[in-house]
């Protein structure tokens, strides 16, 4: 395997079960990205409109003074742990894995935090950063709307003013969400451009934020947008991968084996995948969404079914024409329904060190199913996806093979779409 | 690539404007909007109704920094088939009658990324653009298409804003040319208009930093404006406006109805009329 860069050792005390060898010598890492202008090799970057940079610039600052700030982490750690019920299990799905009969499947369960997704890792993080910048008014885009809850409850717990751009198309399939948040007091804003969904929500609310750059903070739900966001994202959610190293070191005495995790933008497959990347002998998969069939035009599957572009500030893989355009996404799971991807995950495709496959609505439909049944857990059809790729390998595999999938969502925001693709009144 | 001297119509523009003691209009209309033919009309009947420079969008699906009026501009050209090769067409075919006026086109940066950008410049360049705005693209991404249009002989118009502070200015203005953009307001397109006194400011400050001229644009929408701004800038950029007088022009089906781009180029006359501190066209 091809290591791109090296780092010193100072990384490494963090992880239970990494030789030790690796301690007193430099190696060679997938996890130094990216670099000071936020480049993933090509992908990443700054692709924004003047009036944004300095808030941009000012945003990275900050974020690399909390960093480097103690306190900022045990704030963090204080509400990781006492509001949303952190650290996440790990869990055997023993039913599951006698279903498929062959590895042994493990779900890390952060749809068990507050609100029902990993969503709010990275939401605690952000709103923690915008309070030291001292923003008063905050800013989200949601998909399914689970970033939008997540947003929402930690404005309501903070108590900052919060607007939420959310597709039409999203606003009708995503009801309950919808509600949650007028609940938890936040705006939200219907977006009727383009295709009324998870993109234009984006556009939407980078529009917003050019006209309120002084006390907005947007808080981006995945691991895309300009630098520093997808590394910023991304390090708030990677808590996923290293709660998930510590607990099968405690329960398996080892390293997984495979890691599955679904990818919209890809935070709760960056949180995943982050800890276990310089770890050659952990095989990494991400599931994009592959709507009704990759030889279709409706799917959401940026790598396999799109090439290199830049859009909402960063360069990664896009659904686009030939003449640059941006496509419409399609997936049954509106969490997925993007025609980019975090700009990491481009970078990890095209190194190779993360292979990317997809699942289609049907396959996201029958693991969503199947899960509910065998496992009493009722999954998101995002993580659904995933589940489906963990069918389609699992049997294969020996039983000794340790696989951990990220089981990021819960599935009740689901249940009106599932109902009607399955022809279910209710 | 060798260096190209850039096409100078931009500067000698603005030298005339200066010799005749006023300020300039920059009007914008996104190319193939409403269609390729009315888009064409208007865009070569520009010059003789007042305009000084012309803006020429280039379609996008995803319009971030602009507001519902360019938005729908970019979507009607899209969906009539408009290509970025069409508005280098488009430019071809003004260049046939009019060899002075300069072209400036705006956009984002994936259709030309999506195209080539060296191929792109190249190609702009051999068309007749003499300069090009990428909303998308500070200077902190300069490699992409800043320096390879200099190099091909390109003006690369920068924006500026109210957030680019005097710290800043100066990355923002290092590898601009031709003139200089100035965002008079924190927004999208076609919301807010600045105050008079606030864009004078603005403009001295960047006065302090730059000798290249200083086009002023967003939120100007009427001939008073017009006048107001290119009185202390150096020249007035309209948009907006000027895009919605083509949808005032769009039948129920959205095709243009007869007429359409005359009513544009008059409300385009009354604008310069504006900049040259008259009350109506002559």
């Amino acid at each position: 395997m091809k290591l791109p860069c090296s780092i010193g050792i100072a990384e490494r005390a963090e992880f239970p079960g990494r030789p030790t060898v690796f301690m007193t010598q430099q190696i060679n890492t997938y996890r130094a990205g990216p670099d000071e202008q936020g480049h993933f090799g090509i992908f990443g970057g700054r692709f924004v409109a003047e009036t944004l940079m300095p808030l941009i610039l000012e945003v990275e600052k900050a974020w690399d003074a909390a960093k480097e700030d103690p306190s900022f982490e045990e704030e963090l750690q204080y509400y990781f742990k006492h509001y949303v019920g952190r650290p996440s299990p790990l869990y055997l799905a023993k039913r599951l894995t006698e279903h498929f009969g062959g590895a042994k499947i493990y779900f890390k369960r952060d749809e068990l935090n507050h609100t029902g997704a990993h969503k709010i890792n990275n939401c605690i993080g952000q709103i923690l950063l915008a309070r030291r910048m001292g923003k008063t008014r905050i800013i989200a885009e949601t998909g399914a709307g689970q970033h939008g809850v997540a947003t929402a409850t930690v404005c309501a717990l903070f108590d900052l003013p919060c607007t939420v751009y959310m597709g039409s198309k999203d606003i009708a399939r995503q009801a309950p969400n919808v509600f949650r948040m007028k609940l938890l007091g936040a705006e939200v804003k219907p977006v009727t451009s383009g295709s009324n969904s998870l993109k234009d929500a984006m556009n939407e609310a980078l529009r917003d934020w050019v006209a309120n750059v002084e006390n907005t903070f947007y808080i981006i739900g995945t691991v895309a947008g300009p630098h520093p966001y997808p590394a910023m994202v991304r390090d708030f959610q990677s808590v996923i991968g290293r709660e998930a190293r510590e607990q099968m070191m405690e329960a398996e005495g080892r390293l997984p084996d495979s890691l599955v995790a679904c990818i919209g933008g890809g935070s709760n497959a960056m949180g995943l995948f982050h800890a276990f990347l310089d770890d050659p002998e952990v095989k990494i998969y991400g599931v994009e969404a592959a709507g009704h069939g990759l030889n279709t035009d409706k799917h959401a599957a940026s790598l396999t079914g799109g090439r290199p572009g830049v859009l909402h500030g960063n360069r990664t893989y896009l659904l686009q024409d030939d003449d640059g355009q941006i496509l419409e996404a399609h997936s049954i799971s509106a969490g997925l329904d993007y025609p980019g991807i975090g700009p990491e995950h481009s970078w990890l495709f095209e190194s190779g060190r993360v292979e990317y496959v997809s699942a289609t609505d049907r396959e996201a439909l029958e693991a969503f199913q199947l899960c509910s049944r065998t496992e009493g857990i009722i999954p998101a059809l995002e993580p659904a996806h995933a589940l489906a790729h963990v069918g389609r390998i699992a049997g294969d595999l020996p039983k000794d093979h340790l696989l951990c999938m990220n089981m990021c969502g819960r599935g009740d925001k689901d249940i009106f779409t599932v109902a009607e693709a399955l022809g279910v009144e209710l | 690539m060798s260096e190209h001297a850039d096409s100078g119509r931009i500067r000698r523009r603005f030298e005339t404007l200066k010799a005749a003691g006023r300020g300039g209009l920059v009007t914008f209309v996104t190319a193939g909007d409403p269609d390729y033919e009315t888009s064409r009309e208007i865009v070569l009947g520009l010059p003789q109704a007042g305009a000084d420079v012309i803006e020429l969008g280039m379609p996008f699906s995803d319009p971030m920094a602009d507001g519902p009026a360019i938005q729908a501009a970019s979507l009607r050209a899209l969906k009539r088939g408009m290509k970025l090769a069409m508005v280098l067409d488009l430019v071809r075919d003004f260049r046939k009658q009019d060899d002075e006026t300069p072209i400036v086109l705006m956009g984002y940066y994936n259709p030309i990324y999506s195209y080539g950008p060296e191929r792109f410049v190249a190609d702009a360049r051999d068309a007749g653009v003499d300069g090009l705005i990428v909303v998308d693209l500070p200077p902190e991404e300069d490699e992409e298409l800043c320096l390879p249009a200099l190099k091909a002989g390109l003006n690369f118009i920068r924006l500026a804003t109210p957030t680019t502070d005097d710290d800043r200015l100066p990355a923002v203005l290092s590898n601009t040319s031709g003139f200089v953009y100035y965002v008079s307001v924190m927004g999208i397109t076609g919301t807010t208009s600045a105050a008079e006194g606030a864009v004078r400011t603005a403009v001295e400050r960047l006065r302090r930093h730059t000798a290249l001229p200083i086009g002023v644009g967003f939120g100007i929408r009427t001939p008073d404006n017009a006048r107001a701004v290119a009185s202390v800038a150096d020249a007035a950029v309209v948009g907006s406006a000027i895009v919605e007088r083509i949808v005032a022009g769009l039948g129920d089906d959205g095709s243009p109805a007869p007429g359409l781009a005359g009513k544009v180029l008059d409300f385009v006359r009354e604008l310069a009329a504006g900049v040259r501190g008259r009350e109506g066209p002559e």
